[in-house]
């Protein structure tokens, strides 16, 4: 039995930290978003405790992976209407509510995303903020803005072009219509589609996975993937470059290279 | 033909076991816009009922399903502007064949007599198959200058072979119940009056067993077969169109309703 532990008491999201093997002191954290009467609609409050709860893990040296979750019914159904309906340009302009999702771009520790039910429109855009997806055979994509007659707000025609490249992009955010797990695996927009009874599981074992290596190799190799979407080739051949040669100044360099030509294990410490 | 009831579906549940009943015997159950609909809405509730472990899809009267009613409403408005055959596939007949195949409950077809066009398609969708010795499936599309549907097209061929197939689609043949079972695709032949009660016997067993295990094989078949299920019911829809908007389809609903043989020219 793996160990579980409930670190804090949040209202709109359910936080555990699962230990990857028992003794290791070695931790995944686990972040649900738990408004179920709301299909998890993702409003102020929720966006608020879940960049607390990352930005805790992020601070918290046991843990080295994330999983964001939802519930079989819904990651996400979207952003909460309700809450902006009547705003203006101005009002909505001023309380810049999106100043907190940005706060999930600057989480430095790999995050994956566990998919199943409904990720449409922010739930869509909100997946598209982690590191790697894992559906269930019943999660369903979309950005139907244009429905409702907005665009997406958080990244969606950005983070969605990137991941099917422009006129996939454009069906899906113009027609809004939604993707099967399927189409979007076949699409390149998630990593891996399985049964709805696994994907958790499958979510929690890719992140056990990278929990397994050093952390400061995955964080600065995070950092230098997401460097590939901004800026030129040159730029972030640059950054890479930089990323890699601070890695010699690591403990885990010195000690993943030794193990290598010792044929053994590494043990990574995280320094 | 007197209706026995005023509803054109009716549904029950006794032990596990949800049985839909197709009523509209006076047109041998054939579908209008409404039985489609109200097919759809009594699939979904039974996927979501918790205390239906098996379902039973049969007709009353002396017919299963002649599929499409040519002589209903919709289709003559249809005729009357630019038919769309496709768009009134993809919202009637295809969600029902999706959900018979994508629900994770064990469907038995208990057919108690002719099913032909998309009521054979839809017989043939289901998991199991009982029939009575009187029993005939036709696959009727072709003559009236139509294409099978309703999944016909990719799922008679899994199950009976293409060559077998292609044949009784073009010749608009019989088939009947004995060819049926010889081809395999029959579970039971029974006599009429053990229809139901055999249905029902199998259904409360299936639902008395290992529920989840019976949906997981159903979930492996359905990957394993019918993994393409929905974009091949959209291209037999797209196919649909283009045959809808034929003169041979024209013709051959004309020549339907004047009960005279049509005169074809390919085009």
């Amino acid at each position: 039995m793996r160990m579980t532990t409930t670190t804090m008491t949040y209202t709109n999201i359910l936080v555990e930290k699962q230990e990857t093997s028992p003794g290791s002191g070695i931790y995944i954290g686990l972040v649900a978003l738990n408004r179920p009467s709301a299909l998890n609609a993702l409003n102020n409050h929720l966006m608020q405790e879940l960049v607390e709860a990352m930005q805790a893990f992020d601070k918290d040296d046991t843990v080295r992976a994330i999983v964001l979750s939802g519930s079989e019914r819904a990651f996400a159904a979207g952003a909460d209407i309700k809450e902006m309906a009547d705003e203006t340009t101005v009002s909505i302009m001023s309380k810049d509510n999106f100043a907190t999702w940005d706060r999930v771009k600057a989480v430095k520790k790999p995050i994956v995303a566990a998919v199943s039910g409904f990720a449409l429109g922010g739930g869509c855009e909100l997946m598209m903020m982690c590191d790697m997806i894992v559906a269930s055979e019943t999660a369903q994509f979309g950005q139907p803005e244009v429905n409702i007659g907005v665009i997406p707000g958080a990244g969606g025609t950005q983070r969605l072009t990137h991941a099917l490249g422009k006129y996939k992009a454009m069906e899906i955010i113009l027609t809004g219509r939604p993707m099967t797990a399927n189409e979007a695996l076949q699409a390149g927009l998630v990593n891996k589609v399985v049964p709805v009874e696994l994907y958790l599981e499958e979510a929690k074992n890719l992140a056990i996975q990278i929990a397994s290596k050093s952390p400061v190799a995955t964080q600065l190799a995070k950092e230098a993937i997401l460097k590939a979407f901004d800026g030129s080739l040159d730029d972030g051949l640059r950054f890479e470059r930089k990323n890699f040669y601070m890695l010699f100044s690591s403990e885990d360099q010195k000690e993943g290279m030794k193990a290598f030509m010792e044929k053994r294990k590494a043990k990574f410490v995280g320094r | 033909m007197s209706q026995i009831n005023d509803k054109i579906l009716l549904t029950e549940k006794k032990n596990g076991v949800g049985i839909i009943t197709l009523n509209r015997p006076d047109k041998l159950n054939s579908f209008n816009d409404e039985l489609s609909f109200q097919l759809q809405d009594a699939l979904k509730e039974m996927e979501k009922d918790k205390e239906v472990k098996a379902i039973i899809l049969t007709g009353s009267g002396r017919g299963f399903c002649a599929g499409q009613d040519l002589q209903s409403r919709s289709i003559a408005q249809e005729m009357g502007q630019k038919p769309s055959l496709g768009d009134s596939i993809r919202r009637r007949y295809n969600p029902i064949v999706t959900k018979l195949r994508r629900m994770e409950k064990p469907i038995i077809a208990a057919v108690n007599g002719v099913a032909a066009g998309a009521g054979a398609s839809l017989a043939f969708a289901c998991d199991f198959r009982i029939i009575t010795d009187k029993v005939a499936f036709i696959q009727s599309f072709t003559k009236v200058g139509l294409i099978p549907d309703s999944g016909a097209t990719f799922i008679l061929p899994r199950l009976i072979g293409a060559t077998k197939a292609f044949d009784l689609m073009l010749s608009a043949d019989k088939l009947t119940a004995q060819e049926a079972f010889d081809l395999g695709v029959i579970n039971k032949v029974v006599d009429e009056a053990d229809l139901m009660t055999t249905a029902t016997a199998l259904a409360e067993r299936l639902a008395q067993g290992p529920t989840k295990a019976f949906a997981l094989t159903k979930r492996a078949i359905n990957k394993a077969i019918f993994d393409d299920l929905e974009e091949l019911l959209e291209y037999e829809a797209t196919l649909q169109e283009i045959a809808g908007r034929s003169e041979d389809f024209e013709e051959g609903v004309k020549a339907f309703v004047e009960k005279r043989p049509p005169q074809y020219k390919g085009k």
